[in-house]
């Protein structure tokens, strides 16, 4: 395909790739104690890579299967109801983890707190990435002169 | 902390921010600049989340915003073309 962006961008982009993903990963796994969880890092992950493809070109899209991004999507999703169900001793969306001082079982504000909540953001963040980004790559492949 | 008519000042000039940057981008007819100005507008609403005391909806809103909807924006641009007919 033809380039259709300078040297200077694709360089920037893959410098700034990095911090973008020590971000994201940064909001997902303190989404507990700061302000962001799941969604938001998830979002932060996703324009990361957005950013690779439009700095790279559309061909970047191809070399990552469709199925990958759909398992990844799936895993997060049935991950997130099965730690919801854990703790249908009580209700759904118990916290048993925390509760019964299973994991995740210090004290408030530590990092290792808050039960299935960094759990259930991590599984949140999955399936944000994986939809994001697969949304994207169809929007990308389909269609256009340059595709 | 931060007096009320301080406040007040900072959201005024926010938020006249955030006018003069949409206005921009509905009468530009470079679809880029189009694009980056919708991105400026996002990240001062993001800005005003914050003085707003909701931090929360203000990382959501420079994520989606300025950061997804843009590259999203970008991606139709190099699909079709730069400049509206």
């Amino acid at each position: 395909m033809t380039r259709t962006f300078s040297r200077i961008v694709e360089t920037v982009a893959d410098f700034f790739l990095i911090f973008i993903i020590v971000f994201g990963i940064y909001i997902i796994t303190h989404g507990h104690l700061t302000p962001g969880g799941g969604f938001q890092g998830g979002v932060v992950l996703a324009a990361g890579i957005l950013l690779l493809l439009v700095a790279h070109g559309f061909s970047f899209a191809r070399k990552i299967p469709e199925e990958l991004l759909s398992d990844l999507e799936a895993i997060g999703g049935i991950a997130f109801i099965l730690l919801a169900s854990l703790g249908f001793g009580q209700s759904f969306f118990y916290n048993i983890l925390w509760h019964e001082k299973l994991a995740f079982a210090e004290q408030v504000g530590r990092f290792f707190s808050g039960g299935a909540i960094p759990l259930m953001n991590l599984s949140v963040g999955l399936k944000v990435v994986a939809g994001i980004t697969s949304g994207m790559f169809a929007l990308s492949l389909f269609g256009g002169e340059e595709s | 902390m931060i007096s009320v008519a301080a406040q007040m000042v900072i959201q005024g000039i926010v938020l006249a921010g955030i006018f003069l940057t949409a206005l921009y981008a509905l009468l530009q007819k470079d679809l880029l600049a189009s694009a980056l100005m919708l991105a400026a507008m996002s990240l001062l609403m993001s800005l005003e989340f914050y003085l707003l005391q909701a931090p929360d909806v203000a990382i959501a809103e420079a994520a989606v915003g300025a950061g997804v909807s843009t590259l999203v924006l970008v991606l139709g641009i190099r699909k079709t073309g730069r400049w509206e007919e």
